[in-house]
């Protein structure tokens, strides 16, 4: 990789290359002054590594979200720095992808599936004659060949929620973040798209930063999970996940070490 | 039977009990015509060309008013409508103009144009453009927040963001206060003629009235109704709204 900064601060370990995100003490608040003031994430220091899967879980409010929104660069940070590739994010960008929970909302409703996806090569000024294979070759790997001309609004839960990844996907980003993206959906359509995203991240050697609520999926998807807890929000814990991949939903659920990190986890989350 | 066969019988019989009614001598004031009289007095009127010309005069006002209103609205209401700053500035200049009655406007804006379309498009835009401007407020401030942050994310310019995100969401509200408006201009259009600019269809009913032709009177009356029907109609179907309803989600 080629980003050589001078201006990055100092590396624990300079021989390490640089990660794809680091923060360094970072905290948010919102509100001016003490009465008002919320501080909802505490002096957070964590890197993601290239092509990591990093999952954060933690109770509901307890700021996965505005951590996430705070990569996306959708909100900016109170105090502390972040970083992506070395560069201090100062607000949204093509290259870190977001894939929103409420599928339907983040969809454009008067497109078609097609359409949506367009609108990531319409923004990088890929030329109308060279989108449309390219347009294919995304809505066949995420399964919605033929939901090509419905609209979002036609479409189950499980399908939007494709349609949104495709998306983020055609824009080319270098990292994808995920903010609960199964949480509305059914059990079954949960485990087809967690192997799917799995099956994607490990083909294209993608960074991945995602949030859920479910212990589980955390464990089942993440090179490492994040623990935040505490009112404002820590981290609590950085577990590193050895389960072997590729990961099965059987087996990989069956694993005693799977149990191990979930019987820890869990206790760690409830001490919170 | 069709709707529109339905629909008409309530007028026919009412035509027609009018019209007995005054053949029989039971209504004979002078300032009510006789259905026969009004249809003979519309031929006429249609024949020579006297009422398509005040139609077309007054039409083409009407919409000029309208098209610039809708422009001009639109284009500062989406602006407004995404810079909170700027609406918190101009609310109370926009509170203070909009109550003025755009007919109040007419013999200043008489002394700058004079006679003719450009003072009576002028006023019917000033009427217009307030109803349009508020509805594109609110309609674009009731936009999906994350709709917005989808074009931050992909980094869209702010015409890009407009054309793309901002008035497809926007435009099934918008297009009913173009609807409003559509009434509004007809409406306006009218007064100021029959008031001050001798064109179009409120100019020749004025004169049908100096003339005491009460048949010529009620036959543009009637004409009226059927362009505002018409005006609307076009709206409705024409307008941008129109191609954008068919994807409501169902919930």
């Amino acid at each position: 990789m080629q980003v050589s900064n001078e201006a990055v601060a100092p590396r624990r370990d300079p021989g390490a290359s640089v990660p794809a995100v680091s923060m360094r003490a970072l905290s948010l608040s919102f509100g001016a002054l003490p009465p008002a003031r919320r501080t909802i994430l505490d002096s957070i220091t964590l890197d993601v590594r290239e092509g990591e899967f990093l999952c954060i879980v933690g109770p509901s409010g307890s700021g996965k979200t505005t951590l996430l929104r705070l990569l996306a660069g959708l909100v900016q940070a109170s105090a502390g720095e972040i970083r992506f590739r070395g560069q201090p994010i100062s607000g949204p960008s093509r290259e870190r992808a977001i894939v929103f929970q409420d599928y339907s909302k983040a969809l454009l409703p008067w497109r078609t599936v097609r359409a949506n996806v367009a609108l990531s090569l319409e923004a990088r000024k890929v030329p109308a004659s060279e989108q449309g294979p390219v347009i294919d070759a995304l809505l066949a790997k995420m399964g919605l060949a033929n939901a090509a001309h419905q609209f979002p609004g036609q479409l189950s839960g499980g399908m939007q929620q494709r349609v949104q990844i495709a998306r983020c996907l055609a824009q080319h980003p270098n990292i994808l973040l995920m903010d609960e993206p199964f949480g509305a959906l059914d059990a079954m359509t949960r485990q087809g798209l967690q192997d799917e995203i799995l099956l994607l991240a490990g083909e294209q050697a993608m960074t991945v930063v995602f949030i859920t609520h479910d212990l589980e999926e955390a464990i089942y998807l993440g090179d490492r999970v994040v623990v935040l807890g505490g009112v404002p929000a820590q981290i609590v814990k950085t577990v590193d996940i050895d389960l072997p991949r590729p990961r099965d939903q059987l087996t990989t659920r069956e694993d005693p070490r799977f149990l191990a990190h979930r019987h820890r986890l869990f206790g760690l989350l409830r001490g919170h | 039977m069709g709707r529109l066969a339905i629909g008409s019988i309530l007028p026919i019989l009412f035509l027609l009990v009018w019209e007995a009614a005054n053949r029989t001598g039971v209504l004979t004031l002078e300032s009510l015509s006789r259905p026969s009289d009004i249809l003979v007095a519309g031929v006429a009127g249609l024949r020579d060309g006297s009422i398509l010309l005040a139609t077309v005069q007054t039409f083409e006002t009407a919409l000029l008013g309208l098209a610039i209103a809708a422009i001009a609205g639109i284009l500062v209401g989406a602006i407004l409508g995404l810079s909170p700053v700027l609406e918190r500035i101009t609310g109370p200049t926009i509170e203070s103009l909009r109550p003025i009655p755009a007919v109040a406007f007419m013999p200043l804006v008489l002394m700058m144009f004079g006679f003719g379309i450009s003072m009576e498009a002028t006023i019917v835009a000033y009427a217009c453009v307030w109803p349009i401007l508020i509805v594109t407020i609110s309609a674009v401030q009731a936009i999906e927040p994350r709709l917005l942050e989808v074009a931050d994310v992909l980094e869209m310019p702010v015409t890009d963001r407009l054309r793309k995100i901002v008035f497809p969401s926007a435009f099934a509200r918008i297009n009913v206060g173009l609807r409003v408006a559509t009434g509004i201009a007809l409406v306006v259009a009218v007064t100021v003629e029959i008031v001050l600019n001798p064109r179009g269809l409120g100019y020749s009913l004025v004169l049908a009235q100096q003339s005491l032709n009460v048949g010529a009177m009620y036959a543009q009356l009637l004409w009226l109704c059927v362009v505002g029907y018409v005006l609307n109609a076009i709206i409705r179907n024409a307008g941008p709204g129109a191609p954008v309803t068919f994807w409501r989600p169902v919930q």
